[in-house]
Formats: C-alpha cells, sequence, structure tokens
C-alpha cells in the first residue's frame, strides 16, 4: 500500500497513468462514440478537419480519421500490452534457468541471448511477419520474440543475487522443490524491476507495431495508427491530419506509459523512494 | 480529358503519322530531355525483360518494324512498307535502307529473321507465341524480309512494336548464349538513341545515335533517365523542372490533379492505347461460392466502380463495362450493363442460396492484396467494405511479390485483383485470360480464374484467324456479350496512367506506344 500511496504523490508518474487511463477509455468506448466501422467510406476523400461531421477530418477513401484514431487504440493497446507479456513470458522464463542454474546452462541460454541482441530487432521483426502472414496472433509473437533479451538479462541479474540469499539457503535445506523457490521466493523479490521493464516495453511494442504497419506489414484487417500515418504519408503534403493525429496519439501513448514506468520504477526501487521521503 | 487537350493530342499524333519524316514547323534539333525511370530497370535489352521501366528505357534503344498510331493502325517503324497476301499467310516487309547499329554495322533482313525467330521465341514469352506461328522466316534480300504463316492469324500485323519484336544485332548474338552475352551491357540496338553510360543507382544516360536511318532524327541531343525511388521526390523534381517528364507510376494518382494546375506542364492519358491497362477483381471459379455465375454478377453489383474510380485512382480510371477496353479494336459497349445495386446484388446471393446466417454473414472469402503499391491495398479495403455491405467478409491477405505469382500462378488463391494489358487486339491481349486452353497451372496471366466454356473458346478461336475486320467485330461482339453475362472475372476499370511532359517538348506522345516509343521525333522548341 505503501507504494500506491508513493506513486499518488508522484507527479509525472500520475500524468502518465491519467493520460493512459483516457486512452485505455476511449479503446473501450470506441465502438459506442463510432458505431460505423472505421473502415467505412463515410464522407468524401480528404475531408479536412471538422468538415462533414468528421472532428479529425477523412482520410484517401473518406473514412473518419478520429474513428481509426480511436479503434486504432484499441489495436496499440492489445498489442502493445500482450506482446510485452509473450516477451515477459520469454525473458523471464530464459533470464530465471540462466540465472538460478548457473554454469553450462548459464553459458549457452546468454550467448543465444547475445545472439538475439547483435540483430536489430526491427529488422528481425520484418523477417518474422513477412514469413509469417501478418495477423494480429503472427504479430504480437514477432514482437514479444524481439523484445524478450532485455527481460531476460534483467531477470539473470536479479536471480544472480538473490540465489545465494540467506532465505533461499533456509529454503534449500527444508528440502523445497526447485519450482517453489524459483516461483515462491526469489520471483517476488525480484518482480519490481521486472515489472517497470515490462511496462517500458509495452511503449516500444506499440512503437514496433506501428513501425511494422506503416511498412505495410500489419494485420491488413485491423485500423491501427501505424497504418494510418503509413497509408497517410504519400499525401502529407495535401492532407496533414491523415498521419498527425495517429502521429500524436503514438507520441501521447508512449510518452504516457514512459512516464508511468519511471514513476513505477522510481517508487518501486526502494533506494529511490527512501530518498524521496 | 476535355476536347480542347483531346484535339491538342490528336494534332500532336496527326504529326507524327506520315512517316515520322515529315518536318512540322519549327523542329530544331539540340537539346537534353531529363525523366524519370523507376525502379531501376534489371537490364536495358528488351527482348530479355519486359518490365516496364526496361521497355520504357530499351524503347529507346531497340526499335522493331511497326509502331502503332492511338488507333492501333500500323505505322511504318524500319519497315517502310509491307504487303498480306490475299489467304493472309505470307506477310513481306520492305525495310528502310542505311539502317546501322550502334556499334556501326548495317541492319538487314538477317538480323530481323533472327531476332524474330532465334532469339525472341527463346527470351520474350509473348513474342514466343506469336512467332510459333510463323512455318518459315526468309531474308531473300538485305531489305526484305518474309514471313509465312502456319495459318491466318489476324493480328499478326500487331505484333512488331518495339516491346512485342525488337531487333537485335545478328553477328553479336549468333551462336552465344543470349542473356549471358557480355555485350548485353552495352544494349545495341538500332535505335535514334545509344547507351552512353549507366551510373548504377544514379541515371542512365542516353545520347543520339548519329547514324540513324531517317533525315535529321533524333532532333534531341540526349535524353538523361534519373533513378528517384521516393514518389514525393519524383513529384518534387517535376515540379521544379529538374525532369521534364514523367510516365506509368512515376507520378502518384493523387498528384496529376496538381500538375493539371501547373502552366507549363502538359497532362494527357493518351500514349496507353496500346497497352490500354486494363483491372478487375479475379475470382477463382473453381471453388465455391465463386463457382456460381450468380455470385459474380452480384459481385459486378455490388461494387461501386465510380466511387472506385474515384476514390482510388482520383478519377484516372474509366469504369469497364466488360473483357475488351474501350480503347482497344473490336470494343462493343452494347453490353449487359451491371449498376451499383446491394439490392441486386443481395437477391442474387439469395437466389443462389447464399442467405445470411443469425450474423447477418453470408461468406467469409480470402482475398491476396496484390503487392505491387499502395493503390491496390487502398482497394483491397474499398472491396472489403463493400462486399462487408451484402454480409461478406472479405479477409485481406497480405503477401510479397513472389507469394503473390506464386498464389495466383497455381491458382492457390479465393480473391484477388489483377492488372493486364490488351495488346492492342483481343488476340492478342484479351483472350489468354478466358480460353480453357490456357489454363496453364504455374503461369501468371493466363486463364488463372480458370473459366470454360466451349463458345467462348470456339468464338475466340475463329476470331483470330479471321482476316475480315467485321466479321471479326461480329465474333467479338458475341464473345463481349457471353462473358459479360457469365462475368469470369469481375472488371473494375480501365485505368489512365498519366504522361506529364515539359510544354517545350512537342510530339513526346505521338503513337499509342507512348513512353515506350523511341522519341526520334521528339523535339524541343
Amino acid at each position: 500500500m505503501d507504494a500506491v500511496r508513493a506513486f499518488l504523490r508522484h507527479p509525472s508518474g500520475m500524468v502518465g497513468l491519467v493520460v493512459l487511463l483516457i486512452v485505455v477509455v476511449v479503446a473501450i468506448i470506441a465502438p459506442i462514440v463510432f458505431p460505423v466501422s472505421p473502415w467505412e467510406m463515410v464522407s468524401a476523400p480528404f475531408t479536412p478537419p471538422g468538415e462533414d461531421g468528421l472532428l479529425l477530418g477523412g482520410d484517401t477513401l473518406g473514412r473518419d480519421v478520429a474513428a481509426g484514431v480511436a479503434y486504432g487504440a484499441r489495436v496499440s493497446l492489445v498489442i502493445g500490452i500482450a506482446s510485452a507479456m509473450a516477451a515477459m513470458v520469454i525473458g523471464v522464463t530464459i533470464g530465471a534457468i540462466s540465472g538460478y542454474f548457473g554454469g553450462k546452462v548459464d553459458l549457452v541460454l546468454m550467448r543465444m541471448t547475445e545472439l538475439f541482441q547483435t540483430i536489430p530487432a526491427f529488422v528481425l521483426a520484418i523477417l518474422l511477419v513477412a514469413t509469417f502472414n501478418p495477423s494480429l496472433l503472427t504479430i504480437i509473437l514477432t514482437i514479444g520474440a524481439v523484445s524478450w533479451p532485455p527481460l531476460a538479462r534483467l531477470t539473470r541479474a536479479e536471480f544472480l543475487r538473490l540465489r545465494n540469499r540467506e532465505f533461499v539457503e533456509a529454503a534449500l535445506c527444508q528440502g523445497e522443490g526447485t519450482l517453489r523457490i524459483v516461483l515462491g521466493h526469489i520471483l517476488p523479490n525480484a518482480i519490481s524491476p521486472i515489472l517497470v521493464v515490462t511496462s517500458l516495453t509495452v511503449a516500444t511494442a506499440i512503437l514496433l507495431e506501428s513501425a511494422l504497419s506503416f511498412m505495410g506489414l500489419g494485420d491488413p484487417n485491423l485500423m491501427s495508427w501505424g497504418f494510418m500515418i503509413g497509408a497517410g504519408r504519400t499525401v502529407i503534403r495535401n492532407a496533414w491530419w491523415m498521419s498527425v493525429f495517429p502521429g500524436l496519439a503514438i507520441l501521447i501513448t508512449v510518452l504516457a506509459i514512459n512516464l508511468f514506468g519511471e514513476g513505477l520504477s522510481d517508487v518501486l526501487n526502494p533506494r529511490v523512494s527512501r530518498r524521496r521521503s | 480529358m476535355n476536347r480542347r487537350e483531346f484535339t491538342q493530342a490528336m494534332l500532336a499524333a496527326g504529326a507524327a503519322i506520315p512517316f515520322g519524316i515529315t518536318r512540322a514547323a519549327g523542329q530544331t534539333r539540340g537539346g537534353t530531355l531529363n525523366t524519370i525511370i523507376q525502379p531501376e530497370p534489371p537490364l536495358l535489352v528488351t527482348a530479355f525483360n519486359q518490365q516496364q521501366p526496361t521497355l520504357t528505357l530499351g524503347g529507346k534503344i531497340y526499335e522493331s518494324l511497326l509502331k502503332y498510331g492511338d488507333d492501333l493502325k500500323p505505322m511504318p517503324g524500319m519497315a517502310q512498307s509491307w504487303e498480306i497476301s490475299p489467304d493472309g499467310l505470307t506477310y513481306t516487309f520492305k525495310l528502310f535502307p542505311n539502317i546501322t547499329f550502334h556499334d556501326g554495322k548495317p541492319m538487314t533482313s538477317e538480323d530481323v529473321v533472327f531476332s524474330c525467330m532465334k532469339v525472341l521465341t527463346e527470351t520474350h514469352p509473348r513474342a514466343r507465341q506469336n512467332f510459333a506461328r510463323v512455318a518459315s522466316a526468309e531474308a531473300p534480300d538485305p531489305l526484305t524480309v518474309v514471313f509465312k504463316l502456319k495459318q491466318p492469324f489476324a493480328p499478326f500485323l500487331g505484333c512488331f512494336d518495339c516491346t512485342s519484336a525488337p531487333i537485335l544485332p545478328k553477328h553479336i548474338y549468333e551462336g552465344t548464349d543470349f542473356r549471358k552475352n557480355p555485350l548485353n551491357d552495352k544494349a545495341i540496338g538500332t535505335g535514334p538513341f545509344k547507351l552512353k553510360e549507366w551510373v548504377r543507382g544514379s541515371h542512365v544516360h542516353l545520347v543520339r545515335h548519329e547514324g540513324y536511318y531517317l533525315k535529321d532524327q533524333p532532333y534531341l541531343d540526349e535524353i538523361i533517365y534519373r533513378i528517384i525511388p521516393d514518389s514525393a521526390s519524383r513529384a518534387l523534381a517535376l515540379e521544379n523542372g529538374t525532369v521534364q517528364l514523367a510516365q506509368w507510376t512515376d507520378v502518384e494518382f493523387f498528384d496529376v490533379q496538381r500538375f493539371k494546375a501547373q502552366k507549363n506542364l502538359e497532362v494527357t492519358t493518351k500514349g496507353y492505347e496500346y497497352f490500354a491497362p486494363h483491372q478487375w477483381l479475379e475470382m477463382n471459379n473453381r471453388i465455391a461460392p465463386m463457382n456460381d455465375k450468380r455470385f459474380r454478377q452480384a459481385v459486378m453489383h455490388l461494387i461501386d466502380r465510380d466511387a472506385l474510380a474515384k476514390r482510388i485512382y482520383f478519377g484516372n480510371a474509366k469504369v469497364a463495362t466488360g473483357p475488351i477496353s474501350s480503347k482497344t479494336k473490336f470494343y462493343d459497349g452494347k453490353v449487359k450493363r451491371y449498376d451499383y445495386s446491394i439490392d441486386k446484388a443481395k437477391a442474387l446471393l439469395d437466389e443462389m442460396g447464399l442467405k445470411p446466417d443469425a450474423n447477418g454473414k453470408r461468406a467469409e472469402i480470402k482475398y491476396v492484396v496484390p503487392p505491387y503499391g499502395e493503390s491496390y491495398q487502398r482497394a483491397g479495403e474499398f472491396f472489403r467494405q463493400s462486399f462487408a455491405r451484402v454480409g461478406i467478409d472479405l479477409v485481406l491477405v497480405g503477401t510479397d511479390m513472389a507469394g503473390w505469382a506464386e498464389k495466383v500462378g497455381n491458382w492457390d488463391y479465393e480473391m484477388t485483383q489483377n492488372l493486364l494489358y490488351q495488346l492492342g487486339d483481343p488476340a492478342l491481349g484479351v483472350s489468354r485470360t478466358y480460353v480453357s486452353s490456357n489454363i496453364k497451372k504455374g503461369i501468371l496471366f493466363s486463364n488463372t480464374e480458370g473459366y470454360s466454356n466451349p463458345e467462348v473458346d470456339k468464338l475466340f478461336d475463329e476470331a483470330a484467324v479471321t482476316l475480315d475486320e467485321a466479321k471479326r467485330q461480329e465474333l467479338y461482339s458475341k464473345v463481349q456479350a457471353i462473358l459479360v453475362e457469365d462475368v469470369p472475372v469481375a472488371w473494375t476499370l480501365e485505368l489512365e496512367y498519366p504522361i506529364i511532359y515539359d510544354k517545350a517538348f512537342k510530339n513526346v506522345v505521338s503513337t499509342g506506344i507512348g513512353s515506350h516509343e523511341t522519341f526520334g521525333s521528339v523535339y524541343k522548341s
């Protein structure tokens, strides 16, 4: 509860949280505010913002940009959170095994992690998505697959730190199983930094998805921000609103998540929070 | 195109028609034409590669026997005259004297026979089909070529444009592996322009061929094709005058309107008559529900093609009425018309028993989005919305170039979009999509949808070997009526690509081949 109270007093973290909540609300109420599909051509092409009842204008096909931004929030949040979760599951599993067992297992797993770290994440993501046709699931798995190495290294470091602590040795002496020690004793103590990094991974995942969609490698059946920018980019000289509004949406969301993540880090990191109080 | 533009274009075309050698007033020598080539072609030898950039550039370097006006009638190219025997089996071409290759060696009828019968039959898929009909080709004297056909083939005279029958030097290619010939890099042809240098990723520099056989031609000193990969940069280059000519997809459709307002530029959609790009929504006729004629007719009703032309192609397209483009010979517009009507589409779907389920959904169909740029992506989105209105879920599937070719060629698709050139005659560019003899697995741009109708086969076959134009029209009118009723594919639009050029340049668009033309008669005023 202390952590929650500390977070409530953290100004930038709270700003991030509030903005993020607004984005979540927009995503949830999108179908109520915009009952017509965001793909539906509701106006003349190139309708400027404010005209024809379109708050943010229409795109090259006359689709409502505002509806696109609202529905795009759903796609971005779902993909951001789901792929961060995927990255967390992969990263924590590998990091935990590596850090707990050490030795040859550690060596093999860490060399593999380094291999992934040396390949530029975006290039690998393009390759993976292009290989397995782009769909919601493949995009989530792909982003998860390229985002786990930092989480794995972090988890490993935490496990190395905690593995020889007295409470772990005590648990060992009591004859507790490996799984129980890892999940019941070490992981709960290592969870704070993992949560912070995971929350920041959500932001990078949203950026990655936008970049993929921008390149035309998103799920073609989902209206996403990156797709909207990609589609509007070519006409930016004639119609700025098609790419600017989804761009702002990405900027605001990613910024909010980063602020929230930093706030979380300040609150959960005992040394920093002690300094604060 | 308004009437004034049309008249201008007609006048421009008229100036070039009489053999291209009559000098209109004010034709001056000299000048440089800067233009665009994109994407960068893999090579310049049009006999070995027929992608659009290769043809645009190679058209200046390699010539053929004939040219075609915007009415698709043959005009002299390297052949100054031709004769057809009454039985339609023997074609005799008389060449212009003093034609030379870029290396200075003379071009004779031997080169023509060698190119058509030896090289093109091996390296050029379209030409292979045409020259397979030739029983023998002879060169009785250096300026005479005689083709004897196995049986009459009405459009044979339409097979000699610079993209279908480029002439190569026999002395360079004879006895070699054509595609691996080291002199391919030099691109030696007979055209008015020859290759000076090709800086990869930057530009291709063509200069005048001093030994060109037509008096005073070419008028220009040089043509520089600049490689500009980004569409916004291309538009900017045209706008500020860095380049003076843009063709095909150089300028995005939505930018065309902007250039119409620019005073020093001429925007025309003429010069594509030979190709007449014809676009359709392709449906695999082998798979339910596309195997039912009523479903395909419903598709024609549920696509608002006027809106498609307006929203995706910004008006640079015309609604297609059937398999033959209105710009091509033997077009017949008096066929069944499918107006945009959701009710009619629903009625047809109900009639065939494709009723909506509890959620209002009738069917789910996979649509492979052709990976050829933005307009295809947008068109896919447009179709998905159109189908949604009658309760059909169109699921867009993205893929790369190789994937699309593989899926469509091997019939492993449900719906996609396709675009084919009409090539000046239904026997060359249209029948290939509908006759059952052209259902060939693995081959793109064949009868991939799998439509088969013996009546249609018979009519197309007969029209190809009939020489009487009126009789051919009758046969093609019949076949158009049947196809429009059967809807093997849902024809959407006749695309009208623009050619945009600086008004200082004259004769830029002088034939139905447009920007692929030799440009020998282009001059700067």
